[in-house]
């Protein structure tokens, strides 16, 4: 295994210590969302999943 | 009659406090676009490689953990966010030097992807007021668990995985730009420093995935 793969490995490691506290506060003070409010998000991740299928077909 | 003349006047300052950081974070995001693309354009023809990009990278991340918080609420926070965006500009050398090299017509069409998902989430935040507060937990927790993944396919170099990975990073950051731009809209963010810090790696992490995406897909 060479250095780039072990930095990256560690660089991967900090980031998921240095995240890990603040997804936790998230998800404890996150207000809860209606299936409306999901909806709302769904609708345009839809519209983004087609436009990628979109640029695939075209390179 | 005096209290809600109070109201009103309380609610207009806050519409116009609103869509100045909106004015704000837009102008910035342009100008550190515009400054990480010179930088990306630096590194390609400096054929800077991998190991020092990630270096670069580490650099910016450290920057953006422990400096632009510090920052971001005074004058030395402009020359922060820049100094990052440049790193991470920076640290695309390598990548673009190899898609460029393949197909340049992936980097083009990236960019132009990317642009225009950015471009149609604001747009449908902004029509739509929604507010996306909602989704902060499940944002985190989705990018806590791509980065996982990112740390497993290191050792088990899966290809599947590895698309699988870009797919989930493109639709997190769409689920950023959403969050972010609600969150101006709706008061919950009031520093144009850190917005354009958050709608900038959302949009990086976005057009990275979206180059791999494209490339594993290319005919090339």
């Amino acid at each position: 295994m060479d250095w780039m793969k072990i930095s990256s490995a560690l660089f991967l490691i900090a980031m998921l210590v240095f995240i890990f506290p603040r997804m936790r506060e998230a998800v404890k003070h996150s207000p809860k969302g209606s299936a409306k409010d999901w909806m709302g998000f769904i609708i345009p991740l839809v519209a983004v999943i087609g436009f990628i299928i979109l640029l695939i077909q075209m390179v | 009659m005096y209290q809600n003349q109070s109201v009103m006047t309380r609610s207009a300052e806050s519409v116009l406090a609103t869509s100045k950081v909106l004015r704000n974070t837009y102008a910035l995001l342009s100008m550190t676009l515009i400054f990480s693309g010179l930088m990306a354009f630096a590194g390609i023809t400096m054929q800077i490689g991998h190991g020092t990009a990630l270096i670069v990278d580490i650099v910016a991340i450290a920057m953006l953990w422990f400096v632009l918080p510090r920052t971001a609420n005074s004058a030395a926070g402009i020359p922060v966010i820049f100094a990052i965006t440049g790193l991470l500009g920076l640290g695309l050398g390598p990548i673009l030097s190899y898609y460029i090299a393949v197909n340049p017509s992936i980097v083009m069409t990236a960019l132009g992807g990317t642009g225009a998902i950015f471009l149609g989430l604001s747009a449908y935040a902004l029509t739509t007021r929604k507010d996306f507060s909602f989704m902060g937990g499940f944002l985190m927790v989705g990018m806590f668990v791509v980065i996982g993944g990112a740390l497993l396919n290191i050792f088990l170099a899966m290809p599947l995985l590895f698309l699988v990975i870009n797919a989930a990073v493109i639709m997190i950051m769409s689920g950023f730009i959403l969050y972010t731009t609600s969150s101006i809209i709706h008061g919950g963010e009031t520093n144009y420093i850190m917005a354009t810090a958050s709608i900038f790696l959302a949009m990086l992490n976005m057009f990275q995935a979206l180059l791999h995406i494209l490339g594993a897909f290319s005919r090339d």
